[in-house]
């Protein structure tokens, strides 16, 4: 057993925060604001959703010091050991004069009632460390996170891209500091395990992978949390009892590629796996680009996407089309599975008590495969899937040689439409052949109506995204929108 | 500033684009909101308990596990309220703060549990165990419909002409129908007050509110105390929208009812996702139409009736629906007129105000019989908008029969019709559409007019207080509140400038119940046209006693005392402002004055549906090309050209971010913006996990937004501006009816699209599908 440490300890700004008493559903934003009465960072929704309570966090990894954008409000403080925690406070000089970023939003009239920019204010000070002078496409995406009701946008956007003309992003303090910084967080890795105890329950933080397997095997009750952006709401929406906990953060965020497979870590976040996806299967990029926003990306886990088994999940349906494995891990003892088998039924999923998902194993689609997912929302960015389909296509000699199609939001798991694959194997890949296939979507799914689509609306556009799908590999051009042209 | 280097003007004076006066403070997160505030040692937290069903009896309220939970200091029911219990901005005596007997809508408030944190009243508002007797719910308006169609407030019927017979005389006629959602405000602040009680009952409220006044009101009324022992208190707020117009009187009301019990400064909070459930939201309407008008699509009369979900209470739904009959005509003369409105009582939560007040729906319906009239003679709808504008000297009656006198509508429209080019890309859209199979590509043009002034005739008036230090700095208080509209800049641009002095000697403070009483909501767009000829008319004074100060002290006529930048010029003497007001004091000037202003020349009989209402007008135009795909209903807004009119501006800069800002929100009311209730009356979309604003990415690609900056406002308004609160939201509406032009090629255009609001993906999607199935019917 690793040694044992009874506090956390990171990084607020310019000083050390040592706690050794923290509930372990304690948020962020509310350390920030009730605890340090540090009230710049704002709470619009509790949720993850407003991005409000915008903050850096920078962590050690592979490649350095990165700092991120994240949501406070669903951060749990026990998931912050060994982070540096950079708050709206931090940006301003104690002079009063304000940091470029802040310069070129007052400058560009980027606020109005100001509740929601302290967090557009960090949220572009995250952009502008790693990219000073971001394309509007950049600026969109480092955006989609947080939402402002008075001034349309416009202004900020144009404050984002005037900011270098007000400083360089290189004698920024955080560059400045980053060495230094660097080592403290270094100085804080001491490999121990975490074990702190509180009125509200006591939190872990396992000192590997395989402390976690055997922590995981002695409390196999304990809530297991990634990024938090799931079990976040758990906490301020339903107000659960989440103890004990054990916080995986930073655990098994290798992503490796190795003979066609792409194998991402259990605990690899969305915008961690971004430079791999984009490299190895370009398909993926637009949808990428749609999961929540860019704070939920650099929290949330491909890991968690698929662990909690929602019907709604953005991963779980492309993942399946691309026949990814799961490796489940209880103790040392390791087994693989099909993705598409680990989804049972609702809220039910192939994990047995003391069991995690270890890693997710992603055979990247040959080059002679149509591959392709869609997402369908109501808003376009940073909204909840109502249907998304994703479809890999085996086409030989004019015929469909193979098809692995999968859905999301059309059952209460995601789910292959097995009816359909077998309507279109064999035929011809033509639109005459996908027509035929069509009625075959009755038979693999029923689904429901709700606030995000009517079921009527869910079974048209399923079928219609088949229909894109062949336009598409079929090099039709103009079938679907894209917001920016594609580079 | 103690200075004498002689400028050509000052730093801040009206029409200088200045930038927010907290724009600094909201950029470093020190600009304070009410929940930022360092709280008074020992304050307490509440958290109120709601209903969970729409409509019944209560017959039982057990409360005991919630007074026992950890940290709990007490419960308050109705049974606790020192004064009385009803809260109706209206009178109606409809609103109670705690629902007693009887639920009317899911999400109401029956109970308010007092903690020593936040938390844990949270946690114990939970444990209540309410039994109901439940009754069957209206829901929505035909719900109400159905069940016999019960009113919260008279409707109104505006008329003129003699409908009947136009319509039969007129060569054709269409009629229809058409749902046109409602919206939640999603203001990033939510709801909240802090009170603090002190002595003799008195009791200072912070509340987050764009009607101190009314807040003072009703405090006084459940405390059972009068008006002067309560103050009420707003710095800012982190967004209104209408929504804290009425809306954030319980909020007040409760923490002041729990501090006088408890005797300790008390806080509320709501979560954003209670916030939605139990406050109201924007109207929802079904308009039913019936248009007669000629072959070359001019209107000859008009017949419909607005039915509108006004929930559970009157609230402010009286002016809301008279406001959509007021707009019901847009920009375009109807030889005769009868519109009428319905304002349905319904068992959801009390609509509310919301930007546009009713204005909003009212001219989406007329831009759908206008959109219909074009369809059914296969033209351009902005040739039918075209031939039915008001004229200028004739044809220029509303329907409420105010004589319009300040029409802009030609020249604008023809601006922005030559600026976006919009003939030709007209053109090269219905070319693009013949050729693309899926995508298809729409565009519109849609002017808009709003009437500016209260239809309530006494909030047509406002206050203001004005004082000049001996350094010369210079205090401003007024009654209007800032929401983020920049108000506050405004108001002291226009003391500045009164004074002749740099924007930053003027200092506004929070508004206050204490300093300008009986002052009116900051709503109807009227914010700066009425606080800024108060706040004008105060610094008048001081500077009419300075003047006759200096020509009598150094024996000059009073015309050569001259306000230069930053300095006052007596003769051939010249003083900086801060000596002049020096002098001033040691000559015993008074150097303070309470400034008042009333909207000359404004009427209305509601009960005849007619009168002069509105001061004047502000007029505007949008332009909007979108592209949706017809397999998804998907869209991207690709192009938007906006000229509105703001008279002369007072600020440009804000008057810009007015424009922007408005016309993203009433688009996103119009498209991705849907509130879902569920069969038992549950709001299912109370979060922005489920309720979509939009967000960067949906502003249109191109957007280009511009000032009629020739444009005057012909009536004596402050600088001869117009309002620019509201108007510029109805801009959107050129958006939707691009896509339901794009939705419309689908059918050759030969079909009207007959969309309802708001144009979801799923709305385009299932709208192209019953334009494809007609048109192979047709």
């Amino acid at each position: 057993m690793p040694p044992i440490r009874s506090h956390i300890r990171f990084y607020l700004n310019d000083r050390l925060v040592t706690l050794s008493e923290v509930a372990p559903d304690r948020t962020l934003l509310d350390f920030l604001r009730l605890d340090r009465v540090m009230r710049g960072t704002k709470e619009g929704c509790a949720e993850g959703d407003c991005g409000a309570c915008t903050v850096l966090v920078g962590r050690l990894d592979a490649s350095g010091l990165i700092y991120e954008s994240i949501n406070a409000c669903i951060r749990l403080v026990g998931s912050l050991d060994g982070c540096h925690v950079v708050t709206v406070e931090h940006l301003g000089r104690t002079d009063g004069t304000l940091h470029p970023v802040q310069q070129a939003m007052v400058d560009y009239h980027g606020s109005q009632c100001g509740f929601c920019t302290p967090g557009f204010v960090m949220s572009l000070y995250g952009l502008w460390l790693t990219n000073p002078e971001p394309s509007l496409p950049e600026i969109e995406k480092a955006l989609q996170g947080n939402l402002c009701r008075c001034t349309g946008y416009a202004p900020i956007v144009r404050a984002a891209g005037a900011i270098s003309n007000y400083g360089e992003a290189a004698a920024d303090a955080l560059e400045v500091e980053r060495k230094t910084m660097r080592d403290r967080l270094q100085a804080l890795r001491d490999g121990h395990r975490v074990t702190v105890s509180s009125p509200r329950g006591p939190f872990i933080i396992p000192a590997d992978v395989d402390d976690l397997a055997t922590i995981r095997q002695e409390m196999p009750d304990a809530t297991l949390i990634a990024g938090s952006t799931d079990v976040g709401l758990w906490v301020t929406k339903f107000m659960r009892d989440i103890a004990p906990v054990i916080f995986i953060q930073g655990l098994m965020d290798e992503i490796t590629v190795d003979d066609g497979v792409i194998r991402i870590g259990a605990g690899v976040s969305y915008s961690r796996s971004f430079a791999t996806i984009a490299e190895h299967i370009p398909q993926l990029v637009p949808l990428w680009d749609r999961i929540g926003g860019g704070q939920v990306r650099n929290m949330g886990t491909i890991g968690g996407n698929i662990a909690n088994g929602s019907p709604i999940g953005d991963t779980p349906p492309p993942l399946i089309a691309l026949g990814a494995e799961l490796t489940l891990r209880r103790g040392s003892t390791r087994r693989t599975i099909r993705l598409e088998d680990f989804f049972i039924a609702y809220g039910r999923q192939d994990l047995v008590k003391g069991e995690f998902i270890e890693s997710i194993a992603v055979p990247i689609p040959p080059p002679d495969v149509f591959f392709a997912a869609y997402k369908i929302s109501k808003r376009r960015d940073e909204d909840i899937t109502a249907v998304l389909g994703a479809f890999q296509v085996h086409v030989e000699g004019g015929i469909v040689r193979d098809a692995v199609i999968a859905y999301g939001g059309m059952a209460a798991t995601p789910k292959r439409a097995r009816a359909v694959e077998a309507a279109l194997i064999g035929a011809p890949w033509t639109i005459t052949a996908i027509e035929a296939a069509l009625p075959a979507f009755e038979e693999d799914f029923q689904p429901l109506s709700d606030w995000r689509a009517s079921a009527e609306y869910r079974m048209l556009v399923a079928k219609n995204l088949l229909s894109r799908f062949f336009l598409e590999m079929h090099g039709e051009p103009e079938v679907s929108i894209q917001r920016h042209e594609v580079a | 500033m103690d200075t004498l280097v002689e400028r050509k003007s000052i730093v801040g004076g009206m029409s200088a684009p200045h930038r927010h006066d907290s724009g600094h403070k909201h950029v470093a997160g020190s600009a304070d909101y009410i929940d930022d505030m360092v709280e008074p040692a020992g304050t307490l937290h509440a958290y109120l308990g709601l209903s969970t069903i729409a409509h019944g009896d209560i017959v039982a309220m057990d409360l005991d596990a919630v007074r026992s939970a950890p940290d709990v200091v007490g419960v308050l029911t109705s049974d606790d309220i020192p004064g009385e219990g009803d809260i109706s901005p209206s009178h109606k005596d409809d609103e109670p703060v705690f629902a007693a007997h009887k639920v009317t809508f899911s999400g109401q408030p029956l109970f308010v549990v007092i903690g020593e944190t936040r938390d844990a009243a949270r946690r114990a508002a939970r444990l209540a165990k309410v039994t109901y007797r439940e009754l069957p719910p209206a829901l929505d308006v035909a719900a109400a419909r159905n069940a016999g169609g019960k009113l919260v407030t008279p409707g109104l019927t505006l008329e003129r002409g003699d409908v009947a017979s136009s319509l039969a005389d007129s060569p054709r006629r269409v009629s229809g129908s058409i749902t046109i959602g409602g919206q939640e405000h999603f203001y990033l602040e939510g709801q909240i007050a802090l009170a603090i009680p002190g002595e003799d009952h008195d009791m200072i409220v912070h509340s987050s509110a764009q009607h101190p006044d009314e807040v003072q009101r009703m405090v006084a009324r459940v405390l059972g105390v009068p008006a002067h022992a309560v103050t009420v208190m707003v710095r800012r707020m982190g967004g209104g929208f209408g929504g804290k117009e009425s809306q954030s009187n319980l909020f007040a009301c409760v923490v002041a009812i729990a501090a006088r019990t408890f005797k300790r400064a008390v806080k509320l909070r709501p979560d954003r996702d209670d916030d939605i459930k139990m406050t109201g939201k924007r109207h929802d309407f079904v308009v039913d139409y019936d248009v007669g008008f000629d072959e070359a699509g001019r209107i000859e009369a008009v017949d419909a009736v607005f039915a509108a979900r006004c929930g559970h209470s009157a609230d402010l739904s009286r002016g809301v629906t008279d406001r959509a009959l007021t707009h019901s005509d847009n920009a375009y003369f109807y030889p005769a007129v009868r519109v009428r409105s319905l304002p349905l009582r319904t068992n959801t939560v009390s609509n509310t105000a919301f930007r546009g007040y009713g204005g909003p729906q009212g001219m989406l319906a007329c831009e759908r019989w206008i959109e219909d009239i074009a369809y059914t003679l296969g033209k351009d709808p902005l040739e039918i908008r075209k031939a039915n504008f008001y004229g200028e000297t004739e044809r220029n009656v509303t329907p409420y029969h105010q004589t319009i006198s300040d029409n802009i509508l030609g020249r604008l429209v023809g601006e922005l019709e030559a600026s976006a080019d919009y003939a030709r890309r007209r053109a090269e859209i219905l070319a693009f559409n013949e050729k693309s199979p899926i995508l298809k590509r729409g565009i519109a043009l849609i002017p808009l007019k709003f009437g500016i002034s209260f239809t309530m005739l006494a909030l047509n008036q406002a206050g203001a207080l004005v004082h000049v230090y001996r350094d010369g700095s210079v205090y401003l208080n007024h009654g209007g509140t800032e929401m983020g509209q920049g108000l506050h800049t405004k108001i002291a641009q226009v003391v500045a400038d009164v004074f002749q002095i740099d924007l930053d000697h003027v200092k506004v403070s929070a508004t206050s119940t204490d300093k300008v009483p009986n002052a009116s909501s900051t709503a109807a767009s009227s914010g700066s046209d009425l606080n800024g000829m108060a706040a004008e008319n105060a610094a008048q004074q001081i500077r009419d006693r300075l003047i006759a100060f200096a020509a009598e002290k150094y024996g000059v006529a009073p015309g050569t005392v001259l306000f230069e930048p930053n300095a006052v010029v007596v003769g051939d003497k010249r003083f900086s402002w801060a000596q002049f007001a020096e002098q001033a004091y040691l000559g015993r000037v008074q150097l303070s004055a309470a400034g008042f202003y009333k909207t000359p020349g404004i009427s209305w009989n509601r009960d005849a549906g007619k009168g002069h209402p509105f001061l004047y007008f502000a007029y505007g135009a949008s332009c909007s090309e979108v592209t949706v795909d017809t397999l998804t209903g998907e869209y991207m807004v690709d192009r938007v050209d906006i000229l509105h009119d703001v008279g002369r501006s007072l600020n440009p800069a804000i008057d810009i971010g007015q424009i922007e800002g408005g016309f993203i929100q009433g688009m996103g009311w119009l498209t991705t913006e849907e509130l879902w209730w569920d069969a038992k009356g549950q709001l299912r979309t109370h979060a922005p996990s489920t309720y979509k604003i939009p967000v960067v990415s949906d502003v249109p690609k191109v957007f280009n937004v511009s000032l009629a900056e020739w444009s005057e406002n012909h009536a004596p308004t402050i600088g001869r501006s117009k309002a620019v609160g509201e108007p510029p939201f109805m801009l959107a509406l050129s958006v939707f009816e691009a896509l339901g032009m794009a939705a419309a090629s689908v059918a050759g255009y030969r079909i009207a699209p007959r969309m309802d609001a708001p144009a979801t993906p799923e709305r385009v999607l299932m709208t192209i599908e019953r334009l494809k199935r007609a048109d192979l019917g047709a």
